[in-house]
């Protein structure tokens, strides 16, 4: 049995949750308590991914980081790095799957953050940087968790836009949903049973874990 | 905590929107239910239904116009997918006159099972494969046999447990001693459509897809044809089903195939 698709996914889905926890908390609070011309648009955009099928996100990224695509045959020009066929282009696929999750978590937990909190600490000179590591983010904490969470088993599960976009080499870009259809297509219950008890498990503990894990933390935050 | 569980609420609902999306979004219509047994009409017009593997898709289309013309009163309805779903189907009954395969396996389950009418079976045309570049690739390869693994960055096959036009490759590049070099190379399609994306989008080098299905793209050329001593034939076989109700026309269609003007048709969409 080859265990290389349990440590790919788990690398794809650890790196494409980091960015997209730095990009969705910054952009959140970017957005969260600013209203402008053309915000609702913005969002919408920000939320597509999420409602459009997995194939058409696939072929949007293919147009975009194809070797002959818009970015793609820059990066190949200048930098002789290709995303398609890698397993960078199954964290760029996660990614963009995995964003509209924590963008959408994290919306809403600053939303619901009472503004006087960030105002007292103003008053009493804290700086913006200051507010948001001391005020808003521990407050906003247990929804950005949330997110986070989500994104990591979303970029774990990811399968249809990634199919595309880093297609499946055995060996190199082979996620463990991509075994599992392979395997099932070609009749393989056994390997694919396999797969399938190992993502569950996976998953299951580490919801448990978290669910834990905050509870215990946030208990110690309203103590405080 | 209720804000947290209220946020997990609603992102595990998130979830299964993008849930539904996945298991909906590639599913292919099989038509079963747009079709409608054809029972109280009169003897002299007849409504064909033909089950055809979805590579027998254009030049079927193109075929239909004529014969409708040449064979009057006979009216042609295609339901086109893969030939395992379109087994499946016929197996559970749904109405069909015609079964058209890209796979012997699948036509022989059928035989097995008694589903097609003894005798009537054929294999109506076949297919070769060939080596594909993007059309505006400058490779100068002429031959399956000049491929050089060292040059190829990515080759987009299909996936050979699941896709026939991968069996064959597999079968192929073993027998010219390219399978193991080229490993860690091979993009596998889990279609021969998305192999020929690979190579239509530019991000394959090279692929290997069906004459037929390079034939339908604008933006690949055929740099090479496959010998067929080096796979398993690729035979398309088609039968009579036994529950069909109009056997003597159904029986024409199908030698309408093998004759020189169907044939012709055939052989305009890259099929033998």
């Amino acid at each position: 049995m080859d265990y290389s698709p349990l440590l790919l996914s788990l690398k794809v889905a650890a790196i494409s949750t980091f960015f997209v926890f730095l990009a969705g908390v910054f952009i959140a609070y970017l957005l969260a308590k600013r209203d402008f011309f053309g915000k609702s648009i913005l969002e919408a955009l920000f939320l597509l991914p999420l409602v459009l099928p997995p194939t058409v996100v696939g072929f949007g990224l293919l147009i975009l980081f194809g070797k002959k695509g818009w970015i793609g045959s820059w990066l190949v020009e200048w930098f002789d790095f290709q995303i398609v066929f890698t397993w960078i282009g199954a964290v760029i696929a996660s990614i963009v799957v995995s964003f509209p999750l924590m963008y959408q978590s994290a919306a809403a937990a600053f939303e619901s953050l009472d503004e006087r909190l960030s105002n007292a600490a103003r008053t009493m000179g804290a700086s913006e940087w200051r507010v948001f590591w001391s005020v808003v983010f521990p407050l906003a904490w247990p929804g950005l968790l949330a997110g986070l969470v989500l994104s990591f088993a979303r970029g774990l599960g990811e399968f249809g836009a990634t199919l595309m976009l880093a297609g499946y080499i055995p060996g190199k870009t082979d996620t463990i949903p991509m075994a599992i259809y392979f395997a099932v297509e070609s009749g393989q219950m056994e390997k694919a049973t396999f797969w399938v008890v190992i993502i569950i498990v996976f998953g299951f503990s580490l919801i448990l874990w978290v669910n834990w894990w905050s509870k215990r933390n946030i208990r110690r935050f309203t103590r405080s | 905590m209720k804000r947290f569980l209220l946020m997990v609420l609603f992102a595990v609902l998130s979830i299964m929107l993008v849930g539904c999306s996945d298991s909906t979004g590639p599913k292919k219509t099989d038509g079963t239910d747009q079709e409608t047994p054809v029972v109280d009409k009169p003897a002299e017009e007849v409504e064909l239904l033909i089950s055809a593997a979805a590579s027998l898709t254009d030049a079927l289309e193109d075929l239909k116009a004529t014969y409708e013309e040449e064979h009057e009163g006979v009216k042609l309805t295609y339901n086109f997918g893969s030939s395992g779903k379109l087994a499946t189907n016929i197996e559970n009954g749904a109405p069909s006159d015609v079964f058209l395969s890209a796979s012997s396996k699948d036509m022989n389950d059928m035989e097995e099972k008694g589903l097609i009418r003894d005798g009537t079976r054929k294999d109506f045309t076949s297919n070769v494969l060939v080596l594909i570049a993007h059309k505006d690739s400058n490779s100068t390869i002429d031959s399956f046999k000049a491929i050089d693994p060292e040059k190829v960055d990515h080759f987009a096959v299909g996936e050979p447990e699941s896709v026939p036009v991968g069996r064959y490759t597999k079968e192929t590049f073993e027998n010219l001693n390219l399978w193991e070099p080229l490993q860690n190379k091979l993009v596998m399609g889990s279609d021969v459509r998305q192999v020929l994306t690979h190579v239509e989008m530019g991000n394959a080098d090279l692929g290997i897809v069906y004459s037929s299905d390079a034939f339908v793209s604008d933006d690949v050329k055929v740099l090479a044809e496959s010998n067929p001593e080096w796979h398993a034939p690729i035979v398309y076989p088609g039968a009579v089903v036994e529950a069909s109700k109009h056997r003597e026309a159904a029986q024409n269609f199908l030698d309408y195939l093998t004759s020189d003007a169907g044939k012709e048709v055939l052989q305009k969409f890259g099929f033998k």
